[in-house]
């Protein structure tokens, strides 16, 4: 019987969810386990409903696993439209304090939720699904696992289901990128470990003698997440039906353990597992091979070899001894070298091409990806340098600086990756329309340079008006007075994400279209002679 | 083992260990005859699919 076994499992999930809430020790743990229950219960009633008899042709195992692709297509767009709003909804908290609905909805609950949801929701699930399509592909084989595919998609959804609440209801251990409690992070371990065999299987089974660079960088991902997850998570429950933990770490040591954490997230999860995409997609839409392999090659081992050391530069100036400090700005600083070096690999893909930036706004959305990897790489060391950090630090400078790279370098290049995919995945001709792809593309833009420079100027103001002594010694502003003088960059800020949030709410129309299967009538891009781009 | 003995593992041995693995690496990566190899993997993304 199809599906019979995984109903079973899901019903009997669902009713120790139930014993969890009936004998949970604390009221958080309680509301937690009240929702793992509704939609543990749902979800084996929405699959018993399904149950049948396996017929012949379910059990038919040649080709591509794409339906699970499929999914993390649509998931990807949805948790990245629901990211982007919480977003604009905290930026306009900032700008406007009467939006603060205590207490579920204030900005401390909701920043969270924001950075959880555009990070491991939006990213996460892009990732999880263009791993899964690129690694057949490069490997000539079918996904490994058979359902374990499902389990890695749908498992992953249940833990941004349950870290999402876990932030409204006030559930959180309070580490920096890894909000989620102890039985959360143990949830995406299983998950993990899951999505670890599921690739590496993959490649083990493969046709292709070599295994593409693409997929180093998504192993690279997935092993390194896999022991900063854990690392960072080491800490003791109060209670095994208690919501509340304490880390097994302590002051200083604690403070380096979580940037090692952080900081390698940037690293392996916004940097590794995003350059995967790079080097599989921005070669297919220019049909190009790679620049030069050699030099992704030494990419790879320079990032891996660099970057776990960069983290303590989030402690500058703190209890940090010196030396760890001055360690992690130097490694910074070198990094520039490989990021820089894999920049211009991906750009010079379309030497010879460049005609095609006319014509094809998803290359035009690829290269403007490329273009905020390295402005941000080359951002990034120069804040890490202790004279520049001690102006930027725990202003909005940091705050324009990582959506740079993350609106720029992660969501650019997760919108080339889903105009690529759909129409692929979903058998279409062509796109809905690609002049839609183009608005999103300079919405988008606008959006980053708008957000990117506003924050620029309120960072460097907040650094000035904190920093400034009259002559008598005494600071001349109050910080109530340097959070006054921002206001106008707040609204401005807010502005720039309503316009990124627009242009994603186009892809989703032209997506929706697309799997519809409708072709919008439009004036070719270019020149007419190439009304279609190239493919 | 104490936090002294493993930074000064660290920053001598394990220094040296991990810059000649990477000085290697990037020796292979360029060694003479890596390149028809390399060209030949950049393929693999442009086969049929």
């Amino acid at each position: 019987m199809k599906y019979l076994t995984e109903t079973i499992l899901l019903a009997v999930a669902a009713f120790i969810a139930l014993l969890g809430a009936a004998f949970s020790k604390d009221s958080l743990f309680q509301a937690h386990a009240w929702i793992l229950f509704f939609v543990l219960a749902a979800s084996a009633i929405f699959l018993m409903r399904k149950v049948k008899p396996a017929a012949a042709d379910d059990t038919r195992s040649d080709g591509y696993m794409d339906e699970v692709v499929r999914y993390g297509t649509i998931a990807t767009m949805f948790w990245g439209i629901v990211g982007f709003l919480v977003g604009v909804i905290i930026a306009a908290q900032l700008a406007f304090p009467e939006l603060n609905i205590e207490p579920w909805f204030n900005f401390g609950r909701m920043r969270p939720l924001h950075t959880s949801a555009v990070i491991f929701a939006f990213g996460g699930n892009a990732l999880i699904c263009t791993s899964f399509y690129i690694v057949q592909r490069t490997s000539q084989a079918r996904l490994f696992g058979g359902n374990l595919g499902w389990f890695v998609f749908w498992g992953y959804q249940l833990f941004i289901v349950l870290a999402a609440t876990g932030y409204l209801l006030g559930v959180t251990q309070s580490r920096e990128y890894a909000e989620p409690e102890w039985y959360v992070d143990i949830w995406l371990t299983v998950v993990w470990v899951a999505y670890l065999i599921v690739f590496v299987g993959t490649i083990v089974r493969r046709k292709e003698p070599h295994i593409y660079v693409a997929n180093w960088f998504f192993l690279s991902f997935i092993v390194t997440v896999a022991m900063l997850h854990l690392v960072n998570n080491l800490s003791l429950p109060v209670s095994l039906l208690g919501a509340k933990s304490y880390s097994a770490f302590a002051g200083v040591q604690d403070a380096l353990t979580q940037w090692w954490y952080g900081h390698n997230a940037v690293g392996f999860f916004l940097t590794a597992g995003f350059l995967g995409m790079m080097y599989y997609f921005v070669p297919k839409q220019a049909n190009r091979p790679v620049y030069s392999y050699r030099l992704s090659i030494v990419h790879f081992w320079s990032l891996i070899f660099l970057y776990i050391w960069a983290g303590p530069h989030h402690l500058h100036y703190t209890a940090l001894p010196d030396w760890a400090q001055t360690l992690g700005m130097v490694f910074s600083v070198m990094l520039w070298m490989p990021s820089w070096g894999g920049m211009i690999n991906g750009l010079m893909t379309l030497s010879g091409a460049w005609d095609k930036l006319r014509t094809d706004p998803i290359i035009r959305m690829m290269v403007i990806s490329i273009a905020f990897y390295g402005m941000s790489t080359f951002e990034g060391p120069m804040m890490s340098i202790k004279a520049v950090n001690s102006l930027s630090h725990y202003t909005d400078w940091t705050i324009g600086h990582v959506h740079s790279g993350a609106l720029g370098w992660n969501g650019m290049i997760t919108f080339g990756a889903l105009y690529f995919l759909v129409p692929r995945l979903w058998n279409r001709e062509r796109l809905y329309s690609l002049r839609m792809v183009n608005w999103h593309l300079w919405l988008a833009t606008l959006g980053i340079v708008v957000y990117a420079s506003v924050m620029w100027v309120s960072g460097i103001t907040q650094g000035l008006m904190w920093r400034e002594y009259d002559d008598q010694g005494y600071l001349v502003y109050s910080f109530a007075e340097s959070v006054a003088a921002l206001y106008p960059y707040y609204v401005l800020r807010t502005f720039a994400g309503l316009l990124y949030l627009s242009g994603a709410l186009l892809m989703a129309y032209n997506i929706y279209k697309t799997i519809r299967g409708d072709v919008r009538e439009e004036a070719p891009m270019g020149a007419p002679a190439q009304a279609v781009p190239a493919e | 083992m104490d936090y002294d003995t493993v930074r000064h593992a660290a920053d001598s041995w394990g220094l040296v260990y991990l810059l000649v693995l990477f000085v290697g690496v990037v020796f292979f990566t360029f060694r003479p005859g890596s390149k028809k190899t390399s060209d030949e993997a950049a393929q693999i993304p442009l086969k049929e699919d």
